[in-house]
């Protein structure tokens, strides 16, 4: 970065905001400026789809920062303006109104947006999604009065609103192609143990299903007509089908894109003046071959703290452990680690105190899924963090302690495995 | 209104006045309380809002829950006889005067 030159973070997210904090911390004394595109400051996403449509929380609660943490700090905060054009021979970046800024470092800091459902009707009044907290907002309005709710794609978003409609009353009917909820990104014990407890509070799961058309009456929704020819009613439908990441200026100015924006292990793209951190990122797996994108609050904010590292001087390749959780009706779940790939699992604990899932590939412990069980969790992510070894063997001991192991661990020397099996592209081997 | 103080391990202190009916993090996630961390946003989930009480304050506050004792024995900071998270430290109209400690790490 040149000297006296300041950061621009395109998007104004935990991401972009936790940068801004991480580089005033770690001493850095330009300028700092977030362009966000939603009118108001910065907020947290992920109790949208939880507790603020169960009632619990104001818009005022989801505040990220007070408006005095900006003016503390000297970061410039630009809400309700977009950035339209991403100038990188002349480091400048133009925005919907005209105005231009100069940047010495560029952070793309852009999110994701809910993937549009690929399907006639959807674009009939009463069919949403869930993203922002206008969203979130129209949607608490509207399930005041609905009475025939769908939910079209049992994922995380998917479910964690079917649990909010719970607590208020409705029981909706949450449809998904694939054959088990959540997707890819859950073991087959927790997917049937979330199904199982859905249906138990009144959702009808269908499974498999594939719909088709949306109709309605007067530009209004008002049935879903599935592919084997059943028709729902549905005078509300929510829609979480995944997320794309929003690549479009990075791709208009010439950098690669597949998935997100691609970063090296630093989170720096191609042009050293221009890094993308974040759900938009698409980044070298440290413990897997490939890139992956991952849409969390923990990865947006650990990605602010590597990049605001390497932007201070001391620039590290990002290895963060992942981790995510999920809170439907009574049932928390916390994921440690990526379970994408493994060939076995061992379920300790009891469906109605609360479990864990140790997921394996290849005899190598690589997540850990904790229904209603933190303690598990915590621990878990201590173990993964720091490479220490544990097999199907210890798991199915009932007197094995991951604690213990812990400790253990702790008093016997270090052991660090190599798990990084990729090859990171980009330059610059650590 | 409550008026809470948290002091930093070097001394640094930030005092704040918080509303009745919120919890010591968001008071410090608001203000950007340097140490606070918060990473699941005060849903029991990850011990990064880790505090230390002053000795015998801890009893204003509601009592602690299983699953935040069993969360504490994971924070990243030595756990302490005062250690609490402070999601689970919710303020109430007749709190007067607070103090806590930051811990020095919490990830």
């Amino acid at each position: 970065m040149s000297p006296g030159s300041g950061v621009v973070v395109v998007g104004a997210g935990q991401a972009a905001v936790q940068l801004a904090e991480s580089l005033r911390e770690a001493g850095f004394t330009g300028p700092v400026t977030l362009v966000g595109e939603e009118p108001r400051p910065p907020y947290q996403r992920p109790p949208l789809s939880k507790e603020y449509l169960a009632g619990k929380v104001t818009p005022e609660d989801l505040v990220l920062r007070g408006e005095w943490f900006y003016a503390d700090r000297g970061v410039e905060l630009l809400v309700g303006r977009r950035a339209v054009h991403l100038d990188r021979a002349g480091r400048r970046l133009t925005l919907d109104d005209g105005a231009v800024l100069s940047y010495g470092h560029l952070v793309l800091a852009t999110g994701a947006r809910p993937r549009p459902l690929p399907i006639p009707g959807a674009d009939l009044d009463g069919v949403g999604n869930l993203h922002t907290l206008g969203d979130a907002q129209e949607l608490r309005e509207r399930m005041e009065s609905a009475r025939d709710v769908v939910v079209i794609g049992a994922g995380f978003i998917g479910l964690e609103f079917a649990a909010a409609c719970g607590a208020r009353g409705v029981s909706p009917v949450v449809l998904d192609v694939a054959g088990q909820v959540m997707g890819r990104a859950v073991s087959a014990p927790v997917a049937a143990h979330f199904a199982e407890r859905h249906q138990r509070n009144g959702t009808r799961l269908l499974l498999g299903r594939t719909p088709v058309e949306l109709t309605g009456r007067g530009g209004k929704v008002g049935a879903m007509r599935l592919a084997d020819g059943e028709s729902l009613p549905a005078d509300m439908v929510v829609t979480g089908i995944g997320v794309l990441p929003n690549v479009e200026l990075a791709e208009a100015a010439g950098l690669e894109t597949a998935d997100g924006i691609v970063v090296d292990q630093y989170l720096r793209t191609a042009d050293p003046a221009v890094s993308a951190i974040g759900d938009c990122a698409a980044f070298p797996d440290p413990r897997g071959v490939g890139r992956i994108r991952l849409e969390s609050v923990q990865n947006a904010a650990d990605q602010a703290r590597c990049l605001a590292a390497a932007l201070t001087g001391t620039a590290r390749p990002y290895t963060t452990l992942p981790w995510f959780w999920s809170y439907q009706g009574d049932l928390r779940l916390q994921i440690a680690g990526l379970s994408t790939g493994h060939d076995h699992t061992v379920v300790r604990g009891e469906p109605d105190e609360g479990f864990s899932v140790f997921c394996f590939r290849e005899g190598s412990l690589v997540a850990v899924e904790s229904v209603n069980r933190a303690p598990d969790h915590m621990a878990a992510r201590r173990l993964l963090t720091a490479g220490i070894r544990v097999t199907p063997d210890d798991l199915s001991d009932p007197g094995f302690s991951l604690r213990t192991q812990l400790t253990r661990a702790a008093a016997a020397p270090a052991r660090h495995q190599p798990r990084n099996r990729g090859t990171p592209s980009g330059t610059g081997a650590a | 209104m409550p008026k809470v103080t948290f002091v930093q391990p070097d001394g640094v202190e930030t005092v704040l006045d918080l509303p009745a009916g919120s919890t010591v993090m968001r008071g410090a996630v608001a203000a950007g309380v340097r140490g606070v961390v918060a990473e699941c946003g005060g849903n029991l989930m990850c011990a990064t809002c880790h505090v230390y009480t002053v000795d015998g304050a801890g009893d204003v506050f509601a009592a602690m829950t299983d699953d935040e004792d069993e969360l504490l024995d994971c924070t990243a900071a030595p756990r302490r006889d005062t250690s609490r998270l402070s999601c689970q430290l919710g303020l109430t109209e007749g709190m007067d005067e607070l103090v806590v400690h930051v811990p020095g790490a919490q990830t």
